[in-house]
């Protein structure tokens, strides 16, 4: 037990001596989760569009006035014609163009229907479904105008309640993803590059050969990487409170619990990368160009999971961000308790000690 | 001219030899582009929703058939009471919650008008946003139908109405394949190449063979070419591989010329390139240089708008995104595979490119000290 | 004699730390001359400023006729430098490196392939020409270094502890191909631990930190301290040094 304290006061000796991996390893997770907290966002606004309008009448400038009051578009132009649109939309300066053709209130006036025409970019099929529908509801909103005055009858009124994120703000669904990547890849990373540093440099084979059990090495390696990633953890979560006025709604043990959980079951994986890596550049390859891609995808907060193939949602099923994401939506978002997330977090604790057991045993193959 | 001809065929028999490397490049991104595409759906369907029907009528009956016929929609819960919906909401059990409140049909018969309620969970926009948009549109649906059906409602005091007809242009039957395979692809390029520059001259530093290179006349920037255009030709061919995945699998061919395409990526690889090298001049070992690339590359990768639109973002940031080449060919592969855009169309993103990628190149050149002080 | 190395107090401090402080010596073309030092006595970092490799703080210094601080590029054509920190590819063939460093230097084709069968023929590794150098013994790798850091035909070569860790036979031959690099008019300036070595050089250098304690052939340094091997000159300098060896 003594020896394996004074092992871990090595490693972090070391740790603490690279100042500039230091800063690298604090720095980056908070520069990222301000940046992603405050630009992103599953919101679609200010989409730029055009209008064409050959019939400049009332209704025509009234639904124009309406559509550029709204703060999802920004009218960048009006075109004379609509020989340009292909131009304008190759060159990617415009998203959709609304058409009114020529004697529109006229025929509304006479045969009470006029149709506008709608082109989006559909090379982006969110951005053109989405602002499709915007206009849509800003013309049924207007169409609500037209038969309140002619009184419709057996009027379904929907009441919408948007729970848990009224305003529809990108960082709700952003943070516990953002949170559940960076902890996921940095631990990942650090872990199977500190671990093949060792193997490239030699000194590795100098702690194989003492008599330090395999497994104090391992404790020792990882004690350092653990409290780095506690500590991000938490100046994730204060920054959060702070600067996006995300503030842990359930309980802050629990959920710090769970991470604790999430950051071991991440440092397993670096442990069995760098088991089998040779070098530190196959380690961090491994780490981030296996990792980094599946996990942003997989974790569910770009796509939900639901929505993929079920082979796909069968291997999203072992990428452990999966499941942490679920519990930092649950805690942190809607205050829930440990009744909601018991399953994912007995899927963490069962990944991390499945892991862990195998690079440990691997570790001890090594050995003989 | 000839020195670089010599590095070259240095750098290309290294990258050759190392057996554990080839794979990962190679490989492991067609893998990538094979799989990952499946998951990047935004597609919204399955939307899960509870139902509480407290009228137990005619037409709340009609309504809950008619919003599961949709196809949108999975009845996941039909409860007695809203809370009970609610609380399903809470377990992600469900999406939304309906509620048909006691006495709709009623209402709506004798007082022209009845309220519904719906409680969305918010936390994923996306999701809340299209699948409200759905059940507005199926609801007022309903309205038209039992309108037209209602015998007893005025027939003739149909209002003006104006109609919108939408096109989708470039990807009429919105297949997001089109959107995120380009999006794939250039993610998996800028990895591959800025990882590989990032690495490469700090291992030459950690094993000390930079020292031999440095006592050589070697120029500096005969010695960064050197760098420069192998991992540029591993580039293109990941490329090519990856369009050639994009036909095969998902039938995707570049609308546009794909001597556009190349000439972009050539400029956008040497933009990439550039920065790999910068951060190999500025860390001393391998740890450095992955850190600061990995930092990079992660908000290349999610600020780029591969998977969010960049016009969406506040202006400080839209500003900042300028300054990464990897949204600007983002935006040239979208137009020119989706729309054929031409090379006129494209003028200012290349220009940013190259822009961006003299100055990376430049102040790694300068940066790589031969002598140090 | 025309010296190819003159130096006129070259000084390098780090901070507050003076790494080599005022060295003055000249070498002689075609000398074999020999830099002495405990570790951390300021050895690479002088050897580093006249490879143009590190701009010193102070002083003068000029190689093959050329400035230290102004012609660096001008000096690495006109030297060769083999460190100790073992400079070639691994992951390349022994003729692979040749071909690779004889190219940077501006040789065509043509004068590689003479160049390398000369080589390989010099050391005997004509049927290893095919081997990654990751698997040749140690003492040959140092050959094959120290062969291609002269395969460019320059006027000094500069060898920085250039036979660490290998046995006494093959130090021995490394020093037979340092001589007949010396025969044909190549200077050396080379770092050694070996007292051995040093008794092969015409002249040595003897640093302790940071300064030149002595300088002058072996048999002259053994006479002025009246001994009859380098070993105890050696010691009776590097014991004064204050300095912590690293």
């Amino acid at each position: 037990m003594k020896q394996l304290i004074v092992f871990i006061k090595k490693e972090f000796l070391q740790v603490f001596r690279d100042k500039r991996s230091l800063l690298l390893l604090f720095g980056l997770p908070i520069a990222q989760i301000v940046l992603f907290g405050f630009a992103l966002s599953n919101e679609v606004k200010n989409s730029k569009i055009v209008v064409v309008d050959y019939s400049k009448d009332a209704v025509t400038s009234q639904i124009i006035r309406k559509i550029a009051a709204s703060k999802y578009f920004n009218i960048e132009q009006s075109m004379q014609s609509a020989d340009q649109l292909q131009a304008a939309f190759k060159k990617g300066a415009i998203k959709m163009a609304v058409i009114f053709p020529a004697n529109f209130a006229l025929n509304l006036q006479h045969t009470g229907k006029a149709s506008m025409q709608v082109i989006a970019d559909a090379s982006d099929p969110n951005v053109a479904t989405t602002v499709v529908n915007y206009v849509t509801q800003i013309v049924n909103s207007y169409n609500g105008q037209l038969s309140s005055l002619s009184a419709q009858p057996l009027q379904i009124v929907p009441e919408v309640q948007m729970m848990y994120n009224p305003q529809l703000l990108g960082a709700p669904n952003f943070i516990p993803g953002v949170m559940a990547l960076v902890l996921m890849l940095v631990c990942t990373m650090m872990t199977s590059v500190a671990i093949v540093k060792e193997k490239e440099l030699g000194t590795m084979e100098i702690l194989l050969v003492s008599p330090f059990k395999p497994l104090y090495i391992i404790i020792a390696k990882l004690t350092p990487n653990l409290f780095i990633s506690i500590i991000n953890y938490f100046i994730i979560i204060i920054l959060s409170a702070v600067f996006l006025d995300l503030q842990v709604k359930g309980s802050l043990l629990l959920l710090t619990f769970c991470s604790i959980l999430f950051i071991l079951t991440s440092l397993s994986i670096g442990l069995l990368i760098s088991i089998g890596a040779k070098t530190q550049q196959a380690a961090m390859m491994g780490s981030l160009m296996g990792m980094m891609l599946p996990t942003m995808l997989l974790t569910g907060f770009l796509f939900p999971v639901e929505n993929m193939p079920i082979a796909l949602q069968w291997l999203a099923n072992f990428v452990p961000s999966r499941w942490y994401f679920i519990i930092v939506k649950q805690i942190m978002l809607k205050g829930l308790g440990i009744a909601s997330v018991w399953k994912e977090t007995l899927i963490l604790l069962g990944m991390c000690v499945l892991l862990f057991t195998i690079s440990l045993k691997k570790f001890k193959i090594r050995l003989q | 001219m000839k020195i670089l001809l010599f590095l070259l065929e240095k750098e290309f028999r290294q990258i050759l030899r190392n057996k554990q490397m080839i794979p990962l490049l190679l490989i492991a991104p067609v893998i990538q582009l094979v799989l990952l595409p499946l998951a990047a759906n935004y597609t919204i369907k399955n939307i899960s929703i509870a139902v509480v029907d407290n009228d137990h009528s005619t037409f709340s009956r009609e309504l809950i058939s008619k919003i599961t016929a949709s196809g949108y929609f999975r009845l996941t819960g039909y409860t007695a009471f809203y809370n009970e919906a609610l609380s399903l909401v809470e377990q992600n059990k469900a999406d939304l919650a309906l509620q048909i409140p006691v006495n709709f049909e009623r209402n709506l018969v004798r007082e022209n008008s009845a309220k519904v309620f719906i409680a969305i969970n918010a936390i994923e926009g996306t999701k809340a946003n299209l699948g409200g948009a759905y059940l507005a549109s199926i609801i007022s649906d309903f309205n038209s139908d039992i309108r037209i059906n209602w015998p007893a409602a005025p027939a003739a005091s149909d209002p003006p109405q104006v109609a919108v007809i939408s096109s989708y242009w470039y990807n009429p039957f919105m297949d997001y394949n089109l959107y995120i395979v380009p999006a794939i692809l250039v993610t998996l390029v800028t990895a591959m190449a800025a990882l590989q520059s990032a690495f490469n001259i700090v291992q030459e530093k950690e094993n000390g063979t930079i020292e031999q290179i440095n006592v050589t006349p070697i120029k500096k920037h005969i010695f960064i070419l050197g760098k420069l255009i192998p991992f540029m030709v591993l580039g293109i061919i990941l490329f090519t591989l990856g369009l050639f995945i994009a036909w095969l699998l998902y039938g995707i061919v570049p609308a546009g010329s794909l001597l556009t395409l190349y000439g972009s990526l050539i400029i956008y690889l040497f933009a990439m390139l550039g920065f790999g090298l910068l951060i190999s001049t500025y860390s001393s070992t391998q740890q450095q240089a992955m850190s600061l690339a990995f930092f990079f590359i992660l908000i290349f990768n999610m600020m780029s708008g591969m998977f969010n639109s960049v016009d969406s973002m506040p202006q400080w940031a839209q500003t900042i995104v300028q300054t990464f080449p990897t949204s600007h060919f983002i935006k040239i592969m979208r137009m020119v595979v989706l729309k054929g855009s031409g090379f006129s169309d494209i003028l200012y993103e290349i220009g940013a490119m190259f822009v961006i990628g003299l100055i990376l190149n430049t102040w790694a050149v300068l940066n790589y000290r031969k002598t140090t002080g | 004699m025309q010296p190819v190395i003159i130096t006129d107090k070259l000084t390098k401090h780090f901070g507050n730390f003076i790494a080599a402080n005022e060295l003055t010596f000249e070498v002689d073309k075609g000398e074999i001359f020999g830099f002495l030092g405990a570790n951390g006595a300021g050895k690479t970092t002088a050897m580093r400023m006249l490879c143009g490799l590190l701009t010193p703080s102070s002083g003068k210094a000029t190689i093959a006729g050329f400035d230290v601080y102004k012609e660096t590029e001008k000096i690495k054509r006109k030297i060769g430098y083999m460190s100790q920190k073992f400079s070639l590819y691994d992951d390349l063939t022994v003729s692979e490196n040749i071909r690779f460093y004889s190219g940077i230097y501006g040789m065509n084709n043509q004068q590689i392939r003479t160049k390398t069968a000369e080589l390989l023929d010099e050391l005997q590794l004509q049927s290893e020409a095919k081997t990654l150098v990751r698997e040749l013994p140690l003492g040959w790798k140092q050959k094959l270094a120290f062969s291609v850091s002269i395969a460019h035909d320059p006027d000094i070569v500069f060898l920085d502890e250039p036979t660490g860790g290998v046995d006494p036979v093959t130090r021995r031959q490394f020093w037979d191909l340092i001589y007949h690099a010396a025969d044909k008019g190549v200077t050396i300036f080379v770092t050694t631990h070996y007292m051995d070595e040093a008794e092969y050089c015409n002249r040595v250098s003897i640093m302790v930190d940071g300064v030149i304690a002595a300088l002058d052939s072996p048999s002259n340094l053994k006479k002025q301290y009246a001994t009859d091997n380098m070993e105890d000159v050696f010691y009776e300098l590097a014991r004064k040094a204050k300095r912590k060896a690293d």
